[in-house]
């Protein structure tokens, strides 16, 4: 969706902030939003498409004002409620309320560092050939969808080359709406700086996104 | 809960959220869909454990021994997974090198990916609109926010990182620097240096 988390060349938002000796989280709240997003994956089963999408589909005049784990815990909100896990009166009360929607598997402390420690790869077996090889011109496809990709605005329209095949993986696009993974073959594509940004782009500098198939066209 | 008690400074928007926070919690809790003592795992992992000092162990390696350099560069996940890092936001990582000619940036424009199991969980301004903005439009601009300048002729290379697929810079080894051990050439390794934004530390630099 063509929503705020899209940020690629806007301007207009100051220059970049570094925090001298950051901690990694700044408030006890932000630390249980965090947690809880990673631990409801398994007992909810939603991916990180999904999760994506329910942060980056909202009010771009909210997404902007809200802090980055409001966004997190907005989203995780939305989630829940999605899959009548849990309810807004439940949240204003504080409490469960009725007998809960049965889960399959709850993580357990036990198990936390096994499933960090897998994660979530997302490269999949396939016979199929890559339709691109390195060194060949694409376009990017001019797409604007209402539901999730992974295709910035500041790339579509515009012109690049394939500098290396990835491999064969999850389509953010498919998988995002519970689609199903529908795996695609991904590239590592390069546009120059004046392609993206004309006589305002430093022709110093090259900017590469991972592009699945379907976003590319060849020129 | 252990965490009934907050350090944070009272501004009523955010108390707003704590309490609704702290509301989803006991709920889930009740539920069942949840056990705290998980989530006081999951926090501690990546408030003590994972971090940028991981990352800063496999380029110092990389800069110490050039048949793991050639195996970071070529499979860099294999070769992270060596030093007993990977996983959740790591997955599929690449290595990036840095050289003369060619300097690596790496951003996500569209959120916050970035390489948990090498740099731990991304700082604010990785996920702040200033930098997913201009790190694509305006990546001179956004080294001199962080006071790097790179020669002209040096050629930037922005990686956005839009897919699952994790970027890891590894920096250049700062001059002065022969003949180091692993653990004291780690020092010289900054987090800034792994995404891009900055470069190693100099020998001089460490008292």
């Amino acid at each position: 969706m063509n929503g705020a988390q899209d940020m690629g060349g806007m301007h207009g938002f100051g220059p970049v902030e570094a925090e001298p000796n950051e901690p990694v989280f700044h408030a006890d709240w932000e630390k249980r939003a965090f947690a809880l997003t990673l631990a409801m994956g398994m007992p909810a089963g939603w991916n990180i498409d999904q999760s994506r999408f329910a942060r980056e589909n909202r009010d771009p005049a909210e997404y902007l004002s809200m802090s980055y784990y409001q966004i997190w815990f907005a989203a995780l909100e939305t989630m829940l409620k999605e899959r009548d896990l849990v309810s807004e009166d439940e949240i204003v009360a504080g409490h469960a309320r009725g007998k809960p929607k049965p889960v399959t598997r709850v993580l357990s402390p036990a198990d936390v560092l096994k499933v960090l420690h897998r994660g979530g790869p997302t490269e999949r077996p396939t016979n199929t050939q890559a339709a691109f090889k390195p060194g060949d011109k694409v376009r990017a496809k001019n797409i604007n969808p209402l539901t999730h990709t992974r295709l910035p605005r500041y790339v579509r329209g515009h012109v690049g080359v394939i500098d290396h095949v990835i491999g064969f993986h999850v389509f953010p696009d498919s998988n995002g709406q519970g689609a199903g993974e529908n795996p695609q073959w991904l590239y590592n594509v390069t546009f120059s700086g004046p392609e993206l940004w004309g006589p305002d782009g430093d022709p110093t500098t090259q900017v590469s996104v991972d592009a699945w198939e379907p976003y590319l066209d060849p020129v | 809960m252990a965490h009934d008690h907050d350090h944070d400074h009272d501004h009523s928007e955010l108390s707003e959220t704590q309490l609704r926070v702290r509301a989803l919690e006991t709920v889930l809790t009740e539920k069942g869909y949840v056990d705290p003592a998980a989530l006081d795992l999951l926090i501690e992992t990546y408030e003590k454990k994972v971090g940028p000092r991981n990352g800063a162990r496999v380029v110092a390696r990389a800069w110490a021994e050039p048949a793991y350099r050639a195996r970071l560069l070529k499979d860099a996940t294999p070769a992270i997974a060596e030093l007993g890092y990977a996983g959740r936001q790591g997955e599929h990582i690449v290595a990036l090198e840095n050289t003369p000619k060619r300097h690596n940036m790496v951003v996500c424009t569209l959120c916050s990916c970035y390489p948990w199991p090498v740099l731990g969980l991304p700082p604010v301004w990785y996920k702040s609109a200033p930098y997913r903005s201009r790190a694509v439009s305006d990546p001179r601009g956004v080294l001199a926010d962080f006071g790097v300048t790179l020669p002209k002729d040096t050629e930037i290379r922005v990686w956005d990182s839009t897919s699952e697929i994790r970027y890891l810079v590894v920096p250049m080894r700062p001059a002065g620097t022969e003949g180091w051990t692993e653990e004291k050439l780690a020092e010289l390794v900054t987090r800034d240096s792994m995404i891009g934004t900055g470069l190693p530390k100099l020998p001089g630099d460490l008292k």
